[in-house]
């Protein structure tokens, strides 16, 4: 935990932290900083805020700090941290809300993660099911990084499990209606948040 | 019969083929039929829930629904963990209430109830109905196969989601491959995340997730990791090499640990070759520990019969002593009694 200057956190700052635990379902008061959810969590090594320490931030309404920090998008999502808080906290679903929330906020602190869930929903939209060889094409093309997994992709070739054909399901058009009315209430519900916090985004 | 509403996931006819085809393999050979939803569509995984609720609930729902339609009175199967994940978080929240159901409809444009309910490969095998016909059906056991049973994530948490009561030692995949002779090892890393698609965005940090398992999974004895997961799998199976690769250049030991589907061993125990269900296709070599340990399997079968003949042996050759003595005192009793007669017999005469 870096010190923090408390005086400097608004009244935005905290309904922008509670607004995430919000979407969490989370009450923030709940956990009293145990650290159990750091104990168990396979990539805190890596985070640059323990997973406990992205709560305490949340209480303390220093939504910069969270909105910035690298760990919501390193978290795998494997819901250890939720498992085991004794407290009942979901932190994992925390960190997928601070996630959007800093995605939504146009910060995208580690690009690779966001640029994979994007070229993911990108390659249902269009085909209705996920044709992973084009997936990891895109995802090294957007990321940068060219060479990633090519080594695995000749093995894969070699043993028949990707191909060049694209997999296609006859109601791709119907999956990408249902992605696009799925989007749109998803902005209706942010939107319409961000009214009743008043106005702040 | 058993019947079943099939959601095959992206990765059957891909990564995950060698899952594919030994699930039906055995699904075949006990009697359980899986029918494919007609024109289901990728469950959206974490990518959906990691850009919008919403859509993290309709993208499943849309199969969901179709399998309501189509298949009614069918509980819907996804094998592939991540799958599951996704449909039973989606039909828990179609489920809370008909507010959320409304929601969905209005997404999916379609009727939809949540009537079916999701299940997990290693459910429908937990039935004592499929665990009779695998007893009836394995024609080998195999025995001597040490495995460390890898259940991953997504089958068990959240824990409310997936309704799982043994978060952190989950038994199912055990018990089956106690089922088949196999003896599973206690080990720590069961549910411990593979990395899942953040062996793609952060590979260098989701990297040592991958080693530790293979860690835990050989300190703990175990020859082989079996798996329920295609990902889970990949991330294991096919990085395996990379992770090998970089201990060497750290001057340690490479693991030399192949990973099964539990499908796969189950197949074997019916009599499958190895190619039949898909195990020819795997990245780490896993053929040769299967055929050291059917050849450890027979000598231990030879060695037991070896004892059983010898015990055999011994009780014979005890029970013949037994005899023996039995009837060297029986003639003893009866030379006695002659005797005995004998001079009976001179006294009346004289």
């Amino acid at each position: 935990m870096r010190s923090l200057n408390l005086s400097a956190i608004s009244d935005a700052d905290r309904r922008a932290c509670e607004a995430i635990a919000g979407e969490a379902g989370v009450n923030l008061k709940d956990c009293y900083q145990c650290g159990k959810c750091t104990a168990g969590c396979p990539l805190a090594d890596s985070m640059d805020l323990m997973p406990r320490e992205v709560i305490r931030y949340l209480q303390l309404g220093a939504i910069d700090i969270v909105l910035d920090a690298k760990t919501p998008w390193i978290c795998a999502q494997c819901v250890v941290c939720s498992s085991r808080c004794p407290q009942n906290v979901d932190i994992c679903s925390v960190m997928r809300a601070v996630r959007l929330a800093s995605k939504h906020a146009g910060k995208r602190p580690v690009p690779e993660a966001d640029i994979f869930d994007d070229e993911f929903i990108a390659n249902v939209r269009a085909h209705g099911v996920s044709n992973e060889q084009y997936l990891a094409a895109f995802y090294n093309l957007k990321s940068g990084h060219l060479m990633q997994d090519m080594g695995n992709a000749t093995r894969m070739l070699a043993r028949g499990l990707v191909g060049p054909a694209i997999h296609n399901t006859k109601g791709r058009a119907n999956v990408a209606a249902v992605i696009d009315r799925a989007l749109e209430a998803d902005a209706e519900r942010r939107a319409k948040a961000a009214e009743t916090r008043g106005g702040e985004a | 019969m058993m019947k079943y509403a099939y959601f095959p996931g992206c990765s059957a006819e891909t990564t995950g083929k060698s899952f594919t085809i030994s699930t039906s393999y055995v699904a075949d050979k006990i009697g359980v039929e899986l029918v494919e939803i007609p024109d289901w569509n990728c469950c959206g995984t974490s990518a959906a829930a990691l850009t919008s609720p919403e859509l993290a609930v309709a993208l499943p729902a849309r199969s969901l629904a179709i399998s309501e339609r189509e298949l009614p009175g069918l509980d819907v199967v996804a094998p592939c963990a991540g799958c599951y994940r996704s449909l039973k978080a989606s039909l828990a929240y179609a489920r809370e209430s008909q507010e959320n159901r409304d929601q969905i409809k209005r997404i999916i444009n379609a009727p939809y109830e949540a009537k079916a309910d999701v299940l997990t490969l290693l459910e429908v095998f937990e039935s004592d109905d499929v665990r009779e016909a695998i007893t009836a059906k394995v024609q080998r056991k195999l025995r001597c196969l040490k495995v460390a049973c890898y259940y991953g994530c997504a089958m068990v948490r959240p824990a409310d989601v997936c309704e799982c009561d043994n978060v952190e030692d989950p038994q199912q995949m055990d018990e089956l491959m106690r089922l088949i002779g196999a003896e599973p090892v206690s080990w720590a890393f069961k549910t411990e995340c593979c990395g899942a698609a953040q062996q793609m965005t952060v590979p260098v940090q989701a990297k040592p997730m991958i080693e530790r398992i293979f860690q835990n999974a050989a300190a703990n004895g175990a020859d082989c990791i079996v798996t329920s997961c295609p990902l889970c799998m990949l991330n294991l199976d096919m990085r395996e090499a990379e992770i090998n690769a970089a201990r060497v250049a750290r001057g340690e030991e490479p693991f030399d640990i192949p990973c099964y589907y539990f499908t796969e061993l189950i197949g074997l125990a019916m009599g499958a070759e190895p190619d039949e269900v898909g195990i020819g296709i795997h990245f780490h070599p896993a053929k040769t520990l299967l055929l050291q340990r059917e050849l450890d399997a027979l000598e231990l079968e030879y060695a037991e019969n070896e004892a059983r003949a010898a015990e055999e042996r011994k009780k014979a050759e005890m029970a013949a002593k037994i005899a023996a003595k039995k009837a060297e005192k029986a003639a003893k009793a009866a030379a006695a009694k002659s005797t005995d007669v004998a001079a009976e017999a001179e006294e009346v005469a004289r």
